[in-house]
């Protein structure tokens, strides 16, 4: 279903924002002034120009403050680039932040024609995907409720149901992928690859390098609001990780601290034969290794693992230190493998921190929050429903 | 993008908008949308006992109606005045209450302030339907100059339309705007002939204009685009008669002037307001 022309074409765009050094919004300050109060200004966007395809799904991504949020803003309209042009086909919807536009005292049921409304479906429309919306969502016993008494989950997988049921030519989305339990995620997912089976451009802004490498077919790469690097995902994504890594001593995002002597680069996940793994199976040996960096020789330091649900939940948490092994001085590049006999985690997607403390772990070097992403698949059990996997096996005729 | 798009093409997003504004205002009263119609009735019967009984403001009986009730002739005037004034105060405030979906989601953003002004006006008509069958249950009959008033309450509408659009990008620029606009409504109030005839400042007017004044006072007060209204419609309902000619152009005058204005002010200042809130 490929498309000569692109759905999104960006022709040198650029946008700078108004620093106010004294915000004026009061007109006694406008006056005493006369006009124009000082400002800077801060150049969010500088000359990007890309096409994004028909039917592709698209990445951006870049640091904190690299413009690709404004960039998404821009295609989506609600900003107006300085100079440049913004060349669109079809309809464009965005979901930059679920929810938005729900009057908490009205109901779900009003709540979904107004939010359809505004993402631009007629009264026919959404009347004929209504039922589909609130299905999607799994709130139809509250959806005559008011919104202000949904739950915090409830009220974003309303606002999602209904922004991916406008059936978008272009979908663009901001940081929203982590909604939701498990079930509504896999949900989500599945909707994508039908926008992807019908020809549907997805635009996306994540920090997520795993989920973008599985996800993206093309990735844009935005550094200081130029354009780094364009290309198929797996390269690109490849080169940012790098830099990114080679950068992470200035990293404080909330997903990774540390004094940085000595670094987490990766965890891999590898078969029990050390093959690499794309995903482990429950019930099964996995063999989850850490790759580390020393900058700095470092001595009797402690490695430490944990799993996790995409909610937080966390399911466990090892140290090297709890088998005994001392490591005594470390330096340069090397790994350490964590061990799994059986891997007692039920089908699902898992996230995994690692960090590398001092002997006491009390000082962090690293922690690296959700480095890798775990994705289970069924194993030799057949569990219903849980999260993990007790290896247990049904037996008739006991009494 | 045209004016006249919100109304045609973006007609079901104006419809849910304003339904939202409709729903949301009374939720969790005991009362409800009772309140809309309280509300007037208070204010009628503290400015009947103040004004008509207090003050003794006596504006005659209506020409040629013949009718003579203060609370009536109070109404045909504070009605739209209420109408006027709750529109182009909320619908100033709109895009900054609604920063956040401004910000979040593109869609026109003229249809915030339209869908307040246009909620305001359907209690507006509504308040009006009562007006017409207070003023039948009187003796007066109005009917006859129901389709008149109804051009004439469209142009009111437009002309708040058209401040509320204005209005609402200075409130964004300006947040003082909002207070500022308290205080001229309240002495916009008091300017208009509302709870005293106007020919009480014709008097007045007469026997006080200054020699060198080149114009009376009472030209002057006239310019004041709301006295026009009133008494248009003062005229309609209350006396049963046609309206002059010229006060009915000048409000087709200003409500167009304010309405296509105050589009243009929207229209430029439109795609800068998502980084501005």
């Amino acid at each position: 279903m490929t498309d000569p022309q692109p759905a999104v074409s960006l022709q040198h765009v650029s946008k700078s924002f108004r620093l106010y050094q004294d915000r004026n919004q009061s007109l006694k300050a406008a006056l005493l002034r006369r006009g124009r109060s000082r400002y800077d200004e801060f150049a969010a966007l500088s000359d990007v120009s890309f096409d994004i395809e028909t039917g592709s799904t698209f990445g951006l991504m870049g640091r904190n403050g690299s413009g690709k949020s404004t960039l998404l803003k821009c295609i989506a309209r609600i900003y107006q680039p300085d100079s440049g042009r913004v060349l669109s086909r079809g309809r464009i919807a965005a979901m930059l932040e679920l929810g938005s536009g729900f009057h908490p005292e009205l109901s779900g049921r009003d709540n979904v024609f107004l939010n359809g409304a505004i993402l631009g479906l007629s009264q026919n429309e959404m009347v004929r995907r209504f039922d589909e919306i609130v299905d999607f969502s799994g709130i139809e016993q509250y959806i005559d409720q008011p919104v202000k008494n949904y739950s915090s989950g409830m009220y974003v997988r309303l606002g999602f149901a209904v922004a991916i049921h406008v059936e978008p030519d272009v979908l663009l989305v901001d940081e929203v992928l982590a909604v939701g339990d498990q079930s509504f995620q896999e949900k989500c997912l599945a909707k994508f690859a039908e926008y992807r089976r019908d020809g549907r451009t997805v635009v996306v802004v994540s920090h997520d390098l795993t989920s973008m490498r599985t996800f993206c077919d093309e990735v844009a790469w935005l550094e200081h609001g130029r354009l780094s690097d364009l290309g198929p995902a797996a390269s690109v994504i490849d080169r940012y990780a790098d830099t990114a890594h080679a950068e992470s001593y200035e990293s404080r995002d909330g997903q990774r601290f540390g004094s940085w002597e000595v670094r987490v680069s990766a965890v891999e996940l590898l078969a029990p034969d050390e093959t690499p793994l794309g995903h482990a199976c429950t019930g099964e040996g996995a063999v989850l290794r850490v790759h580390y960096e020393a900058d700095e020789p470092v001595r009797n330091p402690v490695f430490g693992l944990s799993v996790e649900t995409l909610e937080g939940h966390v399911l466990w948490v090892s140290h090297s230190r709890n088998d005994g092994i001392s490591l005594d001085l470390l330096a340069g590049p090397g790994s350490i493998d964590v061990v799994v006999t059986h891997l007692m985690l039920q089908p699902g997607v898992y996230d995994v921190s690692a960090s590398i403390t001092d002997y006491d772990v009390l000082h962090f070097y690293d922690m690296y929050r959700r480095c890798m992403r775990l994705e289970v698949h069924r194993g030799p059990y057949n569990d219903s429903d849980g999260v993990v996997s007790l290896g247990s096996r049904w037996r008739a005729g006991a009494g | 993008m045209s004016v006249f798009d919100q109304f045609t093409e973006h007609r079901d997003l104006l419809v849910n908008l304003s339904l939202r504004e409709i729903r949301g205002q009374y939720r969790r009263t005991a009362l409800g949308r009772l309140w809309s119609l309280l509300n007037p009735i208070a204010t009628l019967l503290i400015y009947s006992l103040v004004f008509g009984v207090f003050l003794g403001v006596d504006p005659g009986p209506g020409e040629p109606s013949g009718l003579n009730v203060f609370a009536l002739w109070l109404m045909c005037a504070l009605v739209p005045w209420n109408f006027f004034n709750a529109a182009v105060q909320r619908g100033a405030g709109s895009l900054v209450e609604n920063a956040n979906l401004v910000k979040k989601v593109y869609f026109p953003r003229e249809l915030l302030v339209t869908a307040v002004v246009a909620s305001g006006a359907t209690t507006f008509a509504i308040e009006m339907v009562v007006l017409v069958v207070a003023l039948l249950l009187f003796g007066g009959t109005p009917l006859l100059w129901v389709p008149a008033a109804v051009v004439v309450m469209l142009l009111l509408v437009a002309f708040a339309l058209g401040l509320a659009w204005l209005l609402s990008v200075s409130t964004v620029y300006f947040r003082d705007t909002s207070h500022l606009l308290q205080l001229v409504m309240m002495f916009w109030f008091y300017a208009t002939p509302i709870v005293y005839p106007l020919s009480l400042v014709a008097t007045f007017s007469a026997e006080h204009t200054p020699q060198w004044l080149p114009v009376s006072l009472l030209q002057l007060y006239e310019l004041n685009p709301m006295t026009r209204f009133v008494e248009v419609l003062r005229v309609l309902l209350y006396d049963n008669t046609w309206p002059p000619a010229d006060d009915v152009a000048y409000c087709a005058g200003v409500a167009a002037v304010a309405f296509f204005g105050g589009y243009a002010v929207l229209a430029r200042f439109r795609r800068r307001l998502a980084e501005e809130l």
